[in-house]
């Protein structure tokens, strides 16, 4: 292997093929042009500036990248922009009301202290939330909640006030 | 980290689709993306072009035709899951997949995806090989059946031609009075499992056992049917002593050598384990489907 040598100037754009992208964010229509293998979670961070979600590993073990896809939840660091083409994506963003307050699931992760550097909570709260909407019978046992979150790491508090926090959010909710 | 750079292409006609991977021999479908990205960012995987087939025509859903549940390739996992009659149908299916990953990524993954990704650890390819599920194949040269057992050759391979996309798989629904069960042990809740075991057999007039079908995944190079367990266990009351057979008979299915996640040695200890546990619970349950039983 030879050594890279140091170039005079890096292009400011990549060179990779590009492709025009239209999909709607939190209710507001958006296109864009870019690269082909852009991932969703940088998308929405370096495209739209929606630095909510977060990135934490980049192959779907941590969960804090989790967004809306057509309602439901997924990773967006292992969907392509250009696979959520003509999608409906919603984000952390667009969870609490505009005036500011907050929506009953992250009141219950504040409430219950669910949350220390909060790096993982945005994820979190994705997840939790579209298991309350998504019309599905909820296990709200203590090993069905262990079950809802186990697709998302924590590495601060431990997980026993993220499951408090589950269920509060059920209580709020009227869901218990 | 980043994918490497490829080709994007998004045909809506299957065709179309089977030309672009007829076109490059390093092209590879893309469905649901959740074993495929991760293998991208990671850069184990790099495939030069990828053909996107979220949007081809008739790949979606999910139809019970024939003694049969059809799931078509774009069909993600919570999707079949969650199908109310596929639950009544086959219980199996429904048991099977709590344990695959989680619900966000059963929300995005495919079925068929996760069959033609073939990981010998993976619950979806031994339901198919337990149940004598089969795939349907379209290539260049029109569509073929492919029984599930010879799908899967070895680790990550399968009989699918590289010119060729999955377009559907088959499960046959469980016959009325069949007891069912799957379990897996992992290290983490939602990772492939170290050893998985399923189990369907029936109950005959008399109580002893028949069609029994025991298959594991985690144990070689593909999921496997244990034939010389179910030939130990056929034909009897499934008594102690009858499980005992099958697990000694089940002992050198386990070729799967020492690797990161435990020993060879663990895995057939497990294995004797979930054999035991799966037959039991399969056969309580085909007795509670046909009461006249209870007291044999």
């Amino acid at each position: 292997m030879t050594r890279a040598a140091i170039k005079p100037s890096i292009p400011e754009r990549s060179e990779d093929p590009r492709v025009e992208v239209a999909l709607t964010v939190n209710g507001q229509h958006v296109r864009r042009t870019v690269s082909v293998r852009m991932l969703l979670s940088d998308f929405l961070r370096h495209e739209l500036g929606l630095t909510g979600t977060h990135v934490g590993c980049e192959h779907g073990v941590c969960g804090c990248c989790t967004v809306h896809i057509d309602g439901k939840a997924g990773r967006s660091c292992l969907t392509l922009a250009v696979q959520a083409n003509g999608c409906k994506i919603r984000t952390i963003e667009d969870v609490a009301a505009d005036d500011g307050a907050l929506h009953p699931v992250q009141q219950a992760f504040k409430e219950c202290h669910a949350l220390q550097c909060g790096f993982c909570t945005p994820g979190m709260v994705m997840n939790v939330l579209s298991r309350f909407e998504d019309g599905e019978p909820l296990d709200l046992s203590e090993s069905g909640i262990r079950d809802m979150l186990s697709g998302n790491l924590c590495r601060c508090t431990g997980y026993i006030n993220i499951i408090a926090a589950v269920r509060r959010a059920a209580e709020l909710l009227g869901r218990d | 980290m980043k994918p490497p750079l490829f080709a994007y292409r998004a045909p809506t006609k299957l065709d179309e689709a089977i030309k672009f991977l007829t076109s490059d021999a390093d092209a590879m479908v893309l469905a649901g993306g959740q074993t495929l990205m991760p293998a991208m960012n990671f850069r184990i995987a790099n495939p030069s072009m990828l053909v996107d087939i979220q949007h081809v025509e008739g790949l979606k859903g999910i139809a019970i035709e024939n003694g049969q549940i059809v799931v078509k390739a774009m069909t993600r996992h919570r999707e079949l899951e969650l199908h109310p009659d596929v639950r009544r149908a086959n219980p199996l299916v429904w048991e099977t997949m709590q344990h695959v990953a989680h619900v966000p990524i059963r929300n995005r993954g495919t079925v068929v995806g996760s069959l033609c990704h073939a990981d010998p650890s993976a619950e979806m390819p031994l339901l198919f090989v337990l149940l004598d599920g089969s795939l349907v194949a379209q290539g260049p040269d029109g569509k073929r059946h492919i029984p599930a057992e010879q799908f899967f050759q070895s680790f990550l391979t399968t009989a699918r031609r590289q010119d060729e996309i999955v377009i559907e798989a088959r499960l046959p629904i469980l016959p009325p009075g069949a007891g069912w069960a799957f379990d897996e042990v992992t290290r983490r809740h939602g990772d492939y499992a170290l050893v998985g075991v399923g189990c369907i057999l029936e109950l005959d007039v008399s109580g002893r056992a028949r069609d029994v079908h025991l298959a594991a995944c985690g144990i070689a190079d593909r999921p496997i049917r244990l034939k010389a367990a179910e030939a130990a266990l056929s034909g009897t009351r499934l008594a102690i002593a009858d499980l005992d057979a099958a697990v000694r008979a089940s002992k050198g299915a386990v070729t799967h050598l020492d690797d990161m996640n435990t020993s060879a040695s663990f895995r057939r200890r497990v294995l004797g384990t979930l054999i035991r546990r799966m037959v039991q619970t399969a056969s309580s349950r085909a007795r509670s489907a046909a009461p006249s039983l209870d007291r044999q």
